[in-house]
C-alpha cells in the first residue's frame, strides 16, 4: 500500500534532508509537501523505481524553492547559488531515525507537542490525520507542531551524549505509549476516518526496537503493546462498551501477536535490567497465556505487581495489584487494603465494586458501580459501569 | 483532555464593568488579547466566545402540545453565563490554572467541567 511505503520512508527522508540542509523545521515542512505530492502522483503514475530517492529529490526541490523565496525576500541571492539539488542516486548510508525521534521527543517540548511532532516527522501522518485521531481541531495540532519547531530552533541534529541517552529514550517510550493508549481505548465504532493509533504506535516501537535491540525497556514496551493489542478483537462489545478480561472470548485473541510479544518479553527479562514496561508486558503475557480466566496464574501476577509497585508506584498499579491480591488471598484482604488507601479516583469504586461482587455483596457492588459511572470521563466505560449498576443484569 | 470553562457574571461584576473608564475597558480587552495569543501559541484553546447580554436569552420549550419560546432574563437568577472556553489541556490542574488567569476571573464565578471522551486508562483492566 502506497500509504505504508510513504510512512515507512518518512523518517529516512526527513533525516536525509536535515543532514544536507540543516534547519529541521523547514526540512520537515518540505517532506510533508513531498509526501502529499506522492500521495497524489503515485496512485496515478505508478510508484517510482526508487521511492526514497524520489521523495528526497522532491522534498529537496521544495526546500530549495522555500529558500529561494526567502532569499528573494531578504535579497541574499548568493546563498542560493550554493544550493544545488542533490543527485538522486546518492546513497544514504547513515540511519538517523533514532536521532530524529529523540529530537521530536526533546525535553524542551510539552508532551502533546512531542506526540504531534513524532507522528508527523517520524510517522509521516498529516496534521489533519493527527487531529482526527485525537479528536481535536486541526489548528490545535498545527499550533503544537509549529510551536515545537520554534522551540527546537538551534537544536543540534545529533545523538545526545551516552549518559543522557537512557533518559531521552524514556521520553520517546512515554510518547509512543501515549499514542498507543489513545488508540487502544477508543471505541471501534467511531473509527471512521481515524488513523489506527495503536498500529502506528506499534510500528514506531518496532522502528525504535530495530535501532536499540538490546534496550530492555524498548523491547518491553513493544511486547506490552503487542500483548495488549492482541486482546483488542475481544475487549469491546457492540457500541464499544468494554468487556472485562474474565468475560472475553479468548479464541478471538490474536495468537501470533501473543506469541511475538511473549518471545520479546522473555528475551528482554533474561538479558536486560528489569523495568516498568517489561513488568507490565510480563503481566500482560501471563493473562494472555491463560487458556481460561480461571486458569490465570494470579500468584505470578501478584508477584509482578509487587515488583512494579516498588519500581514505578502509581494509583493504577496499586489498584491492579489489589485485584490480583483478591484472587490470591481473598477479597477480604484486598478490601482491607483498599479501605486503607488515601486515593481519590473513580477506579477505587470500580475495584471496590469488583471486590464486593467477589465477596458476595451484589447490592454493595452495584452501588459502587453506579458511583463510579458518575465519575468516569469515558463514554463507553460509563455505559458499561451503568449496566453493572443495574439490578439483575443477565450474564453478569 | 477537553475542559469546558464557564464564566458566570453577577450583578457586582456587571456593575464593575459598567463603572470602568474607557481606558480601563481597553486594558481589559488587551489582557484578553494577550491571553488568547498565548493560548494560540500553546494550542490549548479550541474555541471561546463571549455571550450576548442575558436579557437576549430565549428559552425553547418542546412539549407534546408543540414548541414555544419565552424571553429571558430570569430575574431570580443572579449569576448569568457570560462566556465560555473549550480548552484542550494536559491535565485538570492546567485547566484550572488557565481558568484562574481569565482576565475577568476576579469578578466572576468560573466553572471548569471535564468533557467526556472515548478513552480511558489502558493500564487498568478488570
Amino acid at each position: 500500500m502506497i500509504e505504508n511505503v510513504l510512512r515507512d520512508l518518512t523518517p529516512q527522508v526527513v533525516t536525509a534532508l536535515v543532514r544536507r540542509y540543516g534547519d529541521f523545521s523547514k526540512c520537515e515542512d518540505a517532506v510533508q509537501e513531498a509526501l502529499l505530492a506522492a500521495a497524489v502522483q503515485w496512485p496515478r503514475d505508478g510508484v517510482p523505481d526508487n521511492p526514497k530517492a524520489w521523495l528526497i529529490t522532491t522534498a529537496s526541490r521544495r526546500r530549495i524553492e522555500m529558500w529561494r523565496s526567502e532569499a528573494a525576500r531578504i535579497r541574499r541571492e548568493e546563498t542560493v547559488a550554493a544550493l544545488e539539488p542533490p543527485p538522486s542516486s546518492e546513497p544514504v548510508v547513515q540511519d538517523d531515525t533514532l536521532t530524529l525521534v529523540l529530537m521530536c521527543c526533546h525535553p524542551a517540548l510539552t508532551r502533546p507537542s512531542q506526540v504531534a511532532l513524532t507522528l508527523r516527522a517520524v510517522g509521516g501522518l498529516t496534521t489533519a490525520e493527527i487531529a482526527r485521531a485525537f479528536l481535536v481541531p486541526e489548528p490545535t495540532i498545527g499550533q503544537r507542531i509549529s510551536r515545537a519547531k520554534q522551540k527546537l530552533r538551534g537544536a543540534q541534529f545529533v545523538l545526545p551524549p551516552p549518559d543522557e541517552l537512557p533518559g531521552r529514550v524514556a521520553a520517546v517510550l512515554q510518547v509512543l505509549y501515549l499514542v498507543f493508549t489513545e488508540g487502544h481505548t477508543a471505541s471501534a465504532g467511531d473509527a471512521v476516518n481515524r488513523v489506527e493509533l495503536t498500529a502506528e504506535a506499534i510500528r514506531l516501537a518496532r522502528q525504535l526496537h530495530a535501532r536499540l535491540p538490546e534496550d530492555g525497556e524498548v523491547t518491553g514496551l513493544l511486547a506490552l503493546m503487542l500483548l495488549t493489542d492482541a486482546r483488542r478483537p475481544a475487549r469491546t462489545g457492540p457500541g464499544g462498551v468494554p468487556i472485562p478480561l474474565a468475560d472475553q472470548d479468548r479464541s478471538r485473541w490474536d495468537a501470533s501477536a501473543i506469541a511475538e510479544g511473549s518471545a520479546l518479553i522473555e528475551h528482554a527479562l533474561t538479558t536486560a535490567a528489569v523495568g516498568p514496561y517489561q513488568l507490565q508486558a510480563a503481566i500482560a503475557a501471563v493473562h494472555d497465556e491463560a487458556p481460561t480466566a480461571d486458569e490465570t496464574d494470579w500468584p505470578q501476577i501478584l508477584l509482578l505487581y509487587d515488583l512494579l509497585r516498588q519500581l514505578a508506584p502509581g494509583p493504577m498499579v496499586t489498584l491492579n495489584r489489589l485485584v490480583a491480591l483478591a484472587r490470591v488471598e481473598g477479597p477480604a484482604a484486598a478490601l482491607a487494603e483498599l479501605d486503607a488507601l488515601d486515593l481519590d479516583h473513580y477506579r477505587v469504586d470500580v475495584v471496590r465494586a469488583h471486590l464486593l461482587d467477589l465477596s458476595g455483596d451484589p447490592d454493595g457492588a452495584r452501588a459502587c458501580y453506579r458511583r463510579a459511572a458518575r465519575r468516569t470521563l469515558s463514554l463507553p466505560e460509563r455505559e458499561y459501569l451503568e449496566s453493572r449498576g443495574l439490578p439483575d443484569m443477565p450474564g453478569k | 483532555m477537553k475542559y469546558l470553562v464557564l464564566i458566570y457574571g453577577n450583578p457586582a461584576s456587571r456593575a464593575a464593568w459598567a463603572g470602568m473608564t474607557d481606558a480601563q475597558k481597553a486594558d481589559g480587552l488587551r489582557a484578553y488579547q494577550r491571553f488568547h495569543q498565548e493560548l494560540a501559541g500553546t494550542g490549548e484553546r479550541i474555541v471561546s466566545e463571549r455571550l450576548a447580554a442575558p436579557e437576549l436569552t430565549k428559552q425553547v420549550h418542546v412539549r407534546s402540545d408543540g414548541v414555544s419560546t419565552t424571553d429571558g432574563p430570569f430575574a431570580e437568577v443572579k449569576e448569568q453565563l457570560a462566556g465560555f472556553y473549550l480548552l484542550e489541556c494536559d491535565s485538570e490542574a492546567r485547566a484550572l490554572e488557565l481558568a484562574a488567569r481569565i482576565p475577568e476571573a476576579p469578578y466572576a464565578t468560573i466553572e471548569v467541567r471535564p468533557v467526556m471522551g472515548l478513552t480511558g486508562d489502558v493500564d487498568f483492566e478488570l
